[in-house]
């Protein structure tokens, strides 16, 4: 009966909604997307965030600027460094102080070097997503060697806290030089490795080339910044458009690409980290002499009355600071613009038509931390 | 272009608008022109002009400001204070749009997501924790927080007993 | 070479001397029974922890090596972990359906073990329609996963389960159309004539490109038809936690991995059988000193070593490549693999009719 109803009138499908997380290996944190599915094939993502949330801007309203940049290492616990360094720049800026040359040299190898940590677990767990679960140890591997120099240089391997208001909280370990050196020779010799194991197999192009793609003009509408959208044409490096730290005396490239699909936003950051190795080869022989705590911030620190704006490029993207001051030590308002936010509402423009299968690669390659969106 | 010309630009559009850095706090005299640490040409405009002014300084062959890169609330206290930080990747300025919302028990003000998509989900957020309602929002839910939540957090007056600790 | 069935038929003579032939038949397969499980425990032990251990390779790290000497015993404190494990059941989810299926993917895999010779005169039965047959118990297998995935009442397990069955139908025909070249080599169904057949030289060695092509089809297919990487769409555990077993816990998980780890036997004793001999020694057409040199390795060895070889590479697979799409893994069958396939038949049968083979 019904087998002759379905030949007279055609086989009748329903869309159906599957719960991708809070608990899901590919969500990267507790981030639920609702999928409206169609067999296989995604109709519409709707992301739920706020799992995590923290209520950080809240909180800061109440702590001193001191703490607040203690704060930001729990937001995006991979790009830690650079969010500390923007509150930092911030504080800096707003007080009209100057950081000593070594301080700024120090920053931005320590912030390369975060960098480079951060895309080597976004590039084990790119493939992990993948299915090809070996490249999640290589990345880790090679992870390791640069959370060990940290730990030497700062004591912690997370969440550093590395920076104060006005300099480095300490002058850089004895060793740390020469192991910065060594950790660079040797990963120019294992980044190769990583292209032949992912980037060149034929079944990872395939997987990857032609996805997801986003347009030049989607990715400034929703605000697409870092290697997700530069891999898209979109050109917002912050490191060379408002250079901060030592970045104006570096000499490095923009990676820009033009499809903009999963393949290319993978593309950019394997090159990224190229870019990150040269910066550091670069500074690394010649960090100058020079106070690593510049002596005109006091202990408490009030910023004047006005408003504030202090913008970094993690290894998402755009961290802008946002914070009105009333003088007194701690912030009336502080807005964290944080990369991961806007990053990942562009998933459901970008999913539509597309298979499970795409959406995890493209969830993989926008490279989301779930803390740094909900905050 | 520069900051000077941007000014003289907008100020043709209409004859109401302040350019200056916000008060900081309400006992700061309203009058306060642009401060020495002001880092962006911030405009204050009121809420019925917003449209007009975002599709226009979106769309004009000299401002062309398709990027932004905040949007944010700030909880003053006699108003509220909608904060859009824009900028043009092609020309390359920045600038500050800021929306003063007087009615403090019902703020209102016109949604910006088709003319910016990135910000259907930062007004989402702003409505979460501000309270701030967006007219034409196709999508006006809680974000981060419960959808059963009572009351918006980052208002000042914004007292919760048991979750959070005071200083 | 030690003929095993001088063993099996004094077994049989000395409990046909005291028992009537019903307790014949019936210790007989008690003890088949008996010797088959624990082979497969072992076995499945075994390749359990030799996976962890290629893999801890591949990734550069040591795996298993705390419970037993080199961790041999983690795998048995794994399975009785399993054992200890609450049985949890969604209360939407059809009871009977839901306990059924695991049974029939063990079935399934101790079905198709059965047809498989270790050694010559050792095996349980040398039916003569011997290809055929493991073909055709081996694809019950689906109908477990189809009904786990379906009786769950979980999406995730409903899509790995739909996901499975249109993998294992397609690619169940280019695994049996590579296993028919060496059938129309071999003129003969039966493993044993086949691998008697191979006396003179393996088939891959003799048979030219064409059985290279149908072996390397085979090893592709079988990966596929086991779900295993890079094929494993049923499981993929980053777009559907765990696919198709999502809702299994304890024991009735066991099963699922047991099976899995049984039909890779079965597929790789399958490939060493019929494309490199089973448990002929390598053997060079008539050079006779050379050939009777090998006979010194016993067949049971050559068998465990040329399945271990086929494991070894389909492990390899698995810790290397990223996974395909569904419709890239449909692709693949449908416009590459069965046309590729049905021409090499081709190309095979003209070979065998001009008897232009080795």
């Amino acid at each position: 009966m019904i087998a002759e109803e379905a030949i007279k009138e055609g086989i009748k499908t329903q869309e159906y909604f599957i719960n991708m997380g809070p608990q899901h290996p590919s969500t990267h944190g507790v981030l639920r997307l609702m999928l409206e599915l169609d067999g296989e094939i995604i109709k519409k993502v709707i992301p739920h965030i706020g799992y995590v949330h923290r209520s950080i801007e809240k909180m800061c309203e109440k702590d001193t600027y001191r703490q607040i940049v203690h704060v930001t290492d729990r937001m995006d616990y991979l790009s830690n460094h650079m969010n500390n360094e923007a509150v930092c720049l911030l504080v800096e800026n707003a007080l009209e102080i100057g950081v000593s040359e070594r301080v700024k040299v120090i920053r931005t190898i320590m912030s390369e070097l975060t960098r480079l940590s951060s895309h080597q677990l976004w590039w084990g767990v790119m493939g992990m997503d993948l299915g090809a679960l070996t490249s999640f140890l290589y990345g880790f591997r090679d992870r390791e060697i640069i959370n060990d120099i940290f730990e030497e240089t700062c004591g912690a391997r997370l969440t550093m806290n590395y920076n104060t208001p006005g300099g480095v909280m300490f002058d850089i370990h004895p060793n740390f030089q020469k192991r910065v050196k060594d950790f660079i020779a040797h990963f120019k010799t294992k980044l190769p490795e990583y292209d032949d194991l992912l980037s060149d197999n034929v079944i990872f192009r395939n997987r990857t080339e032609g996805i997801g793609i986003l347009s030049k003009e989607d990715a400034i509408s929703y605000g697409i910044t870092g290697p997700t959208g530069r891999a898209s044409g979109f050109s917002n490096d912050i490191r060379k458009h408002k250079p901060y730290s030592a970045y104006d005396r570096v000499d490095f490239k923009e990676i820009l690409m033009e499809t903009g699909d999963t393949y290319s936003r993978y593309k950019a950051r394997m090159l990224e980290m190229w870019e990150s190795m040269s910066i550091i080869e670069q500074l690394i022989d010649n960090i100058p002499e020079g106070e690593i705590q510049s002596s005109a911030v006091k202990a408490v620190i009030k910023l004047p009355k006005g408003e504030f704006f202090q913008s970094v490029e993690t290894a998402r993207g755009e961290l802008g600071v946002y914070v009105v001051s009333d003088g007194t030590k701690s912030p009336y308002r502080i807005k964290f613009r944080s990369p991961g936010f806007s990053n990942l509402f562009v998933l459901d423009h970008i999913a539509k038509g597309y298979k499970i299968a795409d959406l995890v690669a493209m969830m993989s390659t926008i490279d989301i931390v779930v803390p740094d969106i909900d905050r | 272009m520069d900051r000077k010309s941007l000014q003289n630009k907008i100020a043709t559009w209409s004859s109401e608008v302040e350019f200056s850095a916000a008060p900081v706090l309400a006992d700061e005299a309203a009058g306060v022109k642009a401060s020495p640490g002001t880092q962006f040409l911030e405009i204050i405009i009121k809420p019925n002009q917003l449209l007009e002014f975002a599709e226009k300084l979106r769309n004009d062959e000299e401002m062309q400001f398709n990027f932004m890169f905040s949007l944010t609330c700030v909880d003053f206290a006699d108003h509220f204070m909608m904060v859009y930080h824009l900028r043009s990747i092609e020309l390359e300025h920045e600038l500050v749009l800021k929306v003063k919302i007087e009615d403090k028990d019902k703020p209102v003000v016109e949604t910006l997501c088709h003319i910016w998509r990135t910000a259907e989900y930062l007004e989402r957020e702003v409505y979460d924790l501000f309270g701030v309602v967006f007219t034409n929002h196709p999508d006006l839910r809680r974000i981060l927080l419960d959808d059963d939540w009572k009351g918006y957090p980052l208002r000042k007056d914004y007292v919760d007993s048991i979750n959070i600790i005071s200083l | 070479m030690y003929n095993f069935s001088s063993l099996t038929n004094s077994i049989h003579e000395s409990l046909s001397a005291s028992l009537s032939p019903v307790m014949v038949t019936v210790v007989e397969w008690s003890i088949i029974g008996i010797v088959l499980i624990t082979f497969v425990a072992l076995s499945v032990m075994g390749m359990v922890y030799i996976e962890r251990k290629v893999a801890a390779f591949f990734q550069q790290r040591i795996g298993p090596n705390r419970v037993g000497k080199w961790g041999l015993l983690q795998t048995l404190a794994d399975f009785l972990k399993l054992l200890m494990k609450e049985h949890i059941m969604a209360r939407s989810a059809d009871k009977f359906l839901f306990n059924l299926a695991p049974f029939i993917m063990v079935i399934a895999a101790f079905l198709a073990i059965g047809a498989i010779p270790f050694a010559l005169g050792l095996h349980v039965m040398d039916i003569n329609i011997g290809v055929f047959y493991i073909s055709a118990v081996s694809s019950i297998g689906v109908l477990g996963i189809l009904i786990g995935g379906w009786a769950g009442n979980n999406k995730y397990s409903l899509i790995g389960a739909l996901r499975s069955g249109a993998q294992i139908i397609s690619y169940e025909i280019s695994a049996l159309l590579s296993l028919l070249v060496i059938v129309v080599l071999a003129g003969d169904l039966q493993l044993s004539a086949i691998i008697e057949s191979q006396a003179d030289g393996w088939w891959i060695f003799k048979g030219h490109i064409p059985v290279f092509i149908a072996f390397v089809i085979f090893l592709i297919a079988g990966t596929a038809e086991t779900n295993r990487g890079p094929f494993d769409m049923a499981e993929a555990e980053s777009e559907l936690t765990a696919g198709f077993h999502t809702e299994y816990s304890g024991i009735k998980f066991a099963m699922f991995f047991l099976a899995e780890y049984v039909n890779l036997f079965i597929i790789a004793a399958v490939g060493a059988t019929v494309f490199l001999g089973g448990w002929m020694p390598f053997h060079i057409g008539n050079w006779e000193a050379f050939n009777s040199i090998m006979d010194y390795i016993p067949p049971i060895l050559w068998f465990f070593g040329k399945t271990g070889f086929i494991i070894g590479l389909i492990m390899w697979f698995k810790w290397t490549f990223p996974r395909l799409r569904i419709d890239q893994l449909l692709v693949l069958e449908w416009k590459y693999l069965l046309p590729i396939n049905l021409v090499n038949l081709l190309v095979v049968a003209f070979i065998a009719m001009m008897g232009w083979y080795f």
